[in-house]
């Protein structure tokens, strides 16, 4: 190795040692550092303690970004639990869904992550229970392809989450709303609800997010869409940004698909389309084996 | 007191060119280890080949198969102390210096493996117990680092000071840490157990097997460094001691495969979905095979090292003992490591085959904790060593030390 390259690492040692991930200008940003470092658990904070926080997020941002992008703690309505559906018999696997939830909910372009998993089968293969079958980097010049379906997959929001559950620090755990969320600033990145997920709906940033600033969504929930960190899991929140507006706003999948494949609505509402859905139509679950009770509905309109 | 340090260093500092070469080996070790890391924690784990499908890999195979390592101390403990079985009394200490070795750098892979490692309190904070098995999993390592810590601690005291330790004292340390032995296999393998996402890992077999083949590696391992330690140093360890470990290790195996066999017959034979894992760990899954030459490595090691072990006439000659024992570490590293994790990960939850093998910097930063690990009880040993045979005291200059109970 070069003396230069050693000094380099020697030095970067010392450096990561300290103020490790925290990609700030020092100077005036100090008390901010530190404020970070000793943020509190966000289920444990008062009103108060979560706009200090919200502050301190929006002025990091508009550091970072060169923009306002506002910060919302809203928390759950009263009476409403989320519920999605997927008609099977619609979807044509165009990933309009996929790119519309990145935008939406500022996922790092580089490295790549996207909560939405399309899944394509090819007819009269099993599917169901066995996913091996599934060809998740499909990329035909037009969909859909004849002899095949899709079956996107994002974060089922259990009823009974395996990921909560096996959470080391109580970072992740589920909303009265019934969204599954995460505190990105109390993860500690061990990994370990990713290993638990039947679903393969938590994302991981292995690097640095990187997301271009003129695409940025400025109107963000900290439990949602803001502006992400290295090393901390991250995933489909139902959109918490929008659907906790009042009134309530579709999340961004539901709203682009094309094909109205995507349904949502509040379960504990008797006329909700989501209820109709699940009382008039053949619906299942993935993995319903597992009772995890995803409150995530499959469907078949036709 | 200030004697005793400086005597301290001296035996550190003192040794044969080899112990030199070998100090120069770890540091430069330890060093590429450290700007390993300190590229991780610059760039994120990206650098690792870990990603979303595989999202544990080399770090915590390796952390997997040292719990197990530190574990096997309980195999001298009791024989030592329950059976007051002599020969290995005499060398129970250096077992539990193994296990306090393999803990620090259980730790440290835990440490390396973590996105967000200086946020790490915050498990003390709010810790999700009792539901997380790894908040069990941190009480039940510390835990027992504590114990063996204070087990070694307690034993050197007193002998610095010229005299034997109580057993009165020793007793409630060796009650404590012969199930908690056992504890520390068995929450880490509850870790990967209780997930039923994955269908590897969620089978009842996989703790007792976790268990027995660990009581395998780590006393092999233990065997190697005693023959070293007695070498090189006036520590006694005799031939029974030595035999003694390995006819246990030969009943472990013998456990270890039985239930490997059981495992198999069962995957196979009911040919469910839940094969797959199975099948891409030993014979390759659509076309994807990085893992199945190691897997076979691990096996023909496994029955090689069996075969030697069980005859008691191979296992006494130590030429034949000493292939046993690497074979054995070499087949356990494999099987409690890579062939553990990786394929709880492939396929995928949602079907996909990633191939996951370790980046060079992943195994930069492995062989850096290692080195770590080997420094630290090179150091403990050297100091050990003198401490027990009476060298190194904290008596005063010319008192003769009155005779410990067990020479």
């Amino acid at each position: 190795m070069k003396r230069r390259d050693f000094l380099k690492g020697a030095t970067s040692v010392a450096v990561a040692l300290g103020l490790e991930g925290i990609a700030l200008p020092a100077k005036d940003a100090k008390a901010s550092v530190w404020e970070e470092f000793f943020q509190k658990y966000f289920r444990e904070m008062n009103q108060a303690e979560k706009d200090a926080v919200v502050k301190r997020l929006e002025a990091d941002y508009k550091k970072r970004f060169g923009k306002d992008i506002k910060v919302s703690t809203k928390g759950p309505l009263p009476n409403v639990l989320y519920g999605y559906g997927l008609d099977l018999s619609r979807c044509i696997g165009c990933r309009r869904c996929v790119y519309a939830c990145v935008t939406e909910n500022n996922l790092s372009r580089n490295p790549q992550i996207e909560y939405i998993t399309v899944l394509r089968f090819k007819n009269g293969e099993k599917w169901v229970d066995d996913l091996e079958e599934a060809e998740k980097y499909y990329n035909p010049e037009v969909v859909p392809e004849p002899e095949h379906f899709y079956m996107p997959v994002q974060c089922q929001q259990c009823e009974r989450p395996a990921c909560t559950k096996v959470c080391p620090t109580k970072a992740t755990w589920k909303e009265p709303d019934g969204i599954v969320v995460v505190d990105y600033n109390w993860c500690i990145g061990c990994r370990y609800c990713m290993a638990a997920c039947p679903y393969g709906a938590r994302k991981f940033n292995w690097g640095a997010p990187t997301i271009p600033v003129e695409q940025i969504n400025p109107n963000t929930h900290y439990l949602g869409n803001r502006p992400k960190h290295k090393g901390c899991v991250e995933k489909c929140t139902f959109c918490i940004q929008r659907v906790r507006e009042n009134p309530g706003r579709y999340p961004a999948c539901v709203e682009i698909c094309p094909v109205g494949a995507r349904k949502f609505g509040n379960l504990l509402d008797e006329k909700s389309e989501i209820r109709m859905l699940i009382e008039t139509k053949r619906v299942f679950r993935l993995k319903e084996s597992l009772n995890t009770n995803p409150k995530f509905y499959y469907f078949f309109s036709l | 007191m200030l004697r005793f340090i400086k005597d301290l260093i001296s035996h550190i500092l003192k040794g044969t060119t080899i112990y030199y070469v070998w100090l120069v080996i770890l540091f430069a070790l330890i060093l590429n280890g450290l700007i390993a890391y300190s590229q991780q924690l610059q760039h994120g784990l990206i650098v690792t080949n870990m990603r979303d499908q595989v999202s544990w890999g080399f770090y915590i195979s390796n952390f997997t198969f040292l719990v197990g390592v530190a574990a096997a101390a309980v195999l001298l403990v009791i024989p030592a102390y329950l059976y007051n079985f002599k020969p290995i009394k005499e060398i129970v200490l250096f077992g539990e210096m193994i296990a306090v070795t393999a803990l620090i750098m259980c730790i440290l892979f835990i440490v390396v493996d973590m996105g967000r490692p200086q946020y790490a309190w915050h498990i003390f904070l709010a810790p999700n117990f009792p539901s997380s098995l790894l908040v069990w999993d941190v009480i039940a390592l510390n835990g027992y680092l504590v114990i063996n810590l204070t087990a070694v601690i307690y034993v050197l005291y007193r002998a610095a000071h010229g005299k034997a330790y109580s057993m009165s004292i020793m007793w409630p340390i060796v009650l404590l840490s012969i199930p908690w032995a056992i504890s520390i296999h068995t929450v880490t393998a509850f870790l990967y157990n209780g997930l039923s996402s994955r269908p590897f890992w969620n089978a009842s077999i996989v703790a007792p097997r976790f268990i027995a083949s660990a009581l395998c590696s780590g006393p092999a391992l233990m065997i190697l460094i005693f023959q070293v330690a007695r070498k090189l140093s006036k520590i006694d360890v005799t031939d029974t001691a030595i035999f003694k470990i390995a006819e246990l290790i030969a009943y472990a195996m013998a456990v270890n495969l039985y239930l490997f066999g059981a495992e198999i017959f069962k995957e196979f034979y009911s040919g469910s979905v839940h094969l797959a894992p199975m099948k891409y760990l030993f014979f390759g899954l659509h076309g994807h095979n990085v893992l199945v030459p190691f897997s076979w490595t691990a096996l023909a090691c496994n029955l090689t090292a069996f075969a030697l072990f069980i005859n008691p006439k191979t296992r006494k000659k130590f030429f034949l003992l000493n292939i046993a024992c690497v074979l054995i570490i070499i087949g356990v590293y494999i099987e409690k490591g890579m062939g553990l994790i990786i394929p709880g990960f492939v396929p995928d939850t949602l079907g996909e085959i990633y191939d996951y093998l370790p980046s060079a910097l992943e195994i930069n930063l492995s062989a850096g904790i290692w080195a770590i690990g080997a420094l630290f009880y090179t150091f403990m040993i050297k100091t050990a060593i003198p401490i027990y045979e009476g060298e190194l005291t904290l008596l005063p200059k010319g008192t003769t030390p009155e005779p410990r109970s067990h020479h």
